[in-house]
């Protein structure tokens, strides 16, 4: 299907798609079973400039947006959605500078993490904080020019292998929401751990830490927005990134399509390639058909962020749940395609159903998505009845 | 430094196919690559380059108009500067009248101290032009290279694959070198290379533009000519014996000695 891509979005795409292929695909089952961070090819992405695309040109970037990093993110996780993560997770933790950082803050990071040679992560989950993020424990009292950070953060992306971690905060428990504030912590900041890496069902090249703060003295300059402002850069900020994960279940599923298709013409049973078979056949245009409406969804709300428009929350939930489920049901069925050998972790599709999972999971349940479409639908509806 | 990369643009090998009736490539709708041994080349004079810590990487070809694709490809990974030696009077040239043209070119750039090509190139397989361009500049050459060691006073040391082993040499500079695919891996484009590619002016020079004699250029400076292409006939006939190793081995005996070849055992002490 044509996208209408410009010309330099297309050469975007095609450099990723390359590294994926010649680069990523290769080492993806290994670096899966050692559960490996892949900071060679973090290397090679920034070597390439894709950690520039959505980084404005003031700050070394290329002055893409939302879909740009979502076309490289497509292409990464068509070859695997783990080594993928290294790049989509440092663009959640690069996303709130780009948006709050201030002018000091935006040239002291953003230029060294548009080439690649740091990476970040966003850190809000707690072990009492999921979907309810308003649980957070995490504190940052003021003392003089400083804040000092306590508590734990749980299940952080590239935690450990980031350089930059942007966390959510309360700096008044009393005040709710609106004692709210985001900092941006530096990793080896005295009194910032790293607590253990967990072992994960799929994404597993991706290493998942706990961040644990004690009595961490941050100055006020690494404060991003204004204090009060924590949940809503958190907002704010998935508002951009949910596309990014759309765009990774994407390309799983593309991944897992291009396998089961390839395969259906090579296995032979009853005498013919099982893609003669119509029952096979329909699982195959289903899972072609789904994965173009994802694409469509995840392009047009990326699109419709790029252009500024105010309320984004809706398009990227959207594209975020129906994404994700297509991928789930999508490697689902290329495992059914590949039968027994399917099963095998020796064959790639396995995985990718592994990897699927998460997607449906992270920034945000596919449940939450669904609240807030609900929510912003019948928002608007009040407000068209209003007039 | 100045270093100049010659390359050559090829049609994609994977894809090619003979016209079984003319007995020649088809070229229509036949991806062009840079020749897969002189991306190597290409690599190992940029990274000369920024191991130097200074210089230009040229990037030379002699061909059509459409060659610039291939020079554009080449400024996106890291080199300079962009030559292409295009002219009607270049066409159907062999290895001797391309080394000629080409060293001209070079000549003309002037003050080249390291020349860098690919063992050879995948489609003519001959391996000629980097020792024939640097016997038409009257300098040293050195084939296979598979390492650059140091450049330092005017010499280079580098090592030279064998057969079986390398042998190490210091050779003074100018050179012309060509690599083997062992010397390096070749880095990915990235994108502002490709925007700086799109952008960059290619220079082109015809015939008037060089300092050569005509009669040494093209199909007529060509001693050699391809008269025809065709891939070999498959062996047709043949016996399959089938069965155990020890039946099918005297099942070809009785056939051998049916045709008069007669078996002795070798007699032993
Ligand atoms: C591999 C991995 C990487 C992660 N990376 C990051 C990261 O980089 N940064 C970060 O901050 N976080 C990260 N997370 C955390 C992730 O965002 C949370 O896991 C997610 O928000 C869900 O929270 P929870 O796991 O606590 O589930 P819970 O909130 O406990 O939810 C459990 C179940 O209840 C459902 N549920 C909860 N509330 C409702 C409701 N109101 N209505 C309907 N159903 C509901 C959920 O949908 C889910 O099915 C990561 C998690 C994983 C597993």
């Amino acid at each position: 299907m044509n996208y209408f891509l410009t010309e330099e979005q297309r050469e975007i795409q095609a450099l990723a798609a390359k590294i994926a292929d010649e680069k990523i695909r290769p080492i993806a089952h290994e670096y899966d079973e050692k559960e490996q961070f892949p900071s060679e090819i973090v290397k090679v992405l920034g070597d390439a400039d894709l950690y520039r695309v959505f980084i404005p040109e003031a700050y070394g970037g290329l002055g893409g947006g939302v879909l740009e990093m979502s076309l490289v993110v497509e292409q990464l996780s068509r070859a695997c959605g783990g080594i993928a993560l290294a790049y989509a997770a440092s663009g959640l933790g690069i996303i709130p500078i780009i948006l709050f950082g201030n002018e000091e803050q935006k040239q002291k990071y953003l230029p060294k993490l548009a080439a690649g040679e740091i990476i970040a992560a966003f850190a809000l989950t707690e072990p009492d904080a999921g979907s309810d993020a308003g649980a957070i424990k995490t504190t940052a009292i003021k003392n003089g020019d400083n804040y000092v950070l306590n508590g734990t953060k749980q299940w952080i992306s590239n935690g450990g292998d980031a350089a930059i971690y942007t966390v959510i905060t309360l700096t008044d428990p009393t005040r709710g929401a609106r004692g709210s504030a985001a900092f941006l912590v530096d990793k080896g900041h005295p009194g910032f751990e790293f607590g253990k890496k967990e072992e994960k069902m799929g994404i597993k090249a991706n290493s998942t830490r706990e961040l644990i703060f004690q009595d961490c003295k941050v100055p006020k300059e690494n404060m991003l927005g204004k204090d009060g402002m924590g949940f809503m850069v958190a907002m704010k900020t998935f508002d951009q990134s949910r596309p990014g994960v759309a765009a990774q279940a994407v390309g799983i599923a593309q991944g897992a399509f291009e396998v089961a298709l390839q395969y259906s013409q090579e296995r032979k049973q009853f005498g013919k390639p099982i893609s003669a078979f119509q029952g096979v056949q329909f699982m195959l245009a289903d899972m072609a058909t789904q994965i173009e409406a994802a694409r469509a969804l995840t392009y047009q709300s990326a699109r419709t962020i790029d252009a500024g428009e105010k309320n984004v929350a809706k398009d990227a939930s959207m594209a975020k749940v129906f994404a994700s489920d297509t991928a789930m049901r999508v490697t689902t069925d290329a495992v059914q395609i590949l039968g027994g050998y399917g099963y095998m972790r020796e064959y790639p599709v396995e995985k990718m159903m592994r990897d699927a999972k998460i997607t449906q999971i992270y920034e945000g349940t596919n449940q939450i998505q669904r609240e807030v479409i609900a929510m912003n639908l019948i928002k608007e509806s009040v407000r068209g009845k209003k007039g | 430094m100045n270093i100049v990369v010659c390359i050559k643009q090829v049609p994609d090998t994977t894809d090619v196919k003979i016209n079984p009736e003319t007995n020649t490539l088809i070229r229509e709708g036949v991806a062009s690559i840079i020749n897969p041994f002189d991306v190597y080349a290409l690599e190992e004079g940029v990274r000369i380059k920024e191991r130097q810590g200074g210089g230009t990487v040229t990037v030379m070809s002699m061909g059509p108009p459409q060659a610039d694709v291939s020079l554009r490809e080449a400024i996106s990974v890291g080199a300079d500067e962009a030559i292409l030696l295009s002219d009607r009077a270049f066409a159907g040239a062999d290895t001797l009248a391309t080394a000629y043209t080409l060293a001209a070119g070079i000549k003309k750039l002037g003050d080249a101290d390291i020349i860098l090509m690919g063992r050879q190139a995948i489609d003519g397989d001959t391996g000629q032009v980097g020792p024939e361009v640097a016997e038409n500049m009257g300098i040293p050459h050195i084939t296979d290279v598979r390492k650059i060691e140091e450049i330092k006073d005017g010499y280079i040391t580098l090592e030279r694959m064998l057969e079986e082993g390398y042998v190490r040499l210091k050779v003074k500079l100018p050179i012309v070198m060509t690599v083997v695919k062992e010397i390096n891996e070749p880095r990915l484009p990235s994108l502002r290379g490709k925007m700086n590619a799109k952008k960059k002016e290619i220079t082109v020079w015809g015939a008037p533009d060089l300092d050569i004699n005509t009669q040494r250029l093209g199909l007529t400076g060509s001693p050699t000519q391809v008269v025809k292409i065709f891939t070999p006939p498959k062996p047709e006939g043949g016996k399959i014996f089938e069965g155990g190793a020890s039946e099918a081995v005297n099942e070809l005996i009785k056939e051998l000695q049916g045709a008069g070849i007669r078996f002795g055992r070798k007699k032993e002490g």
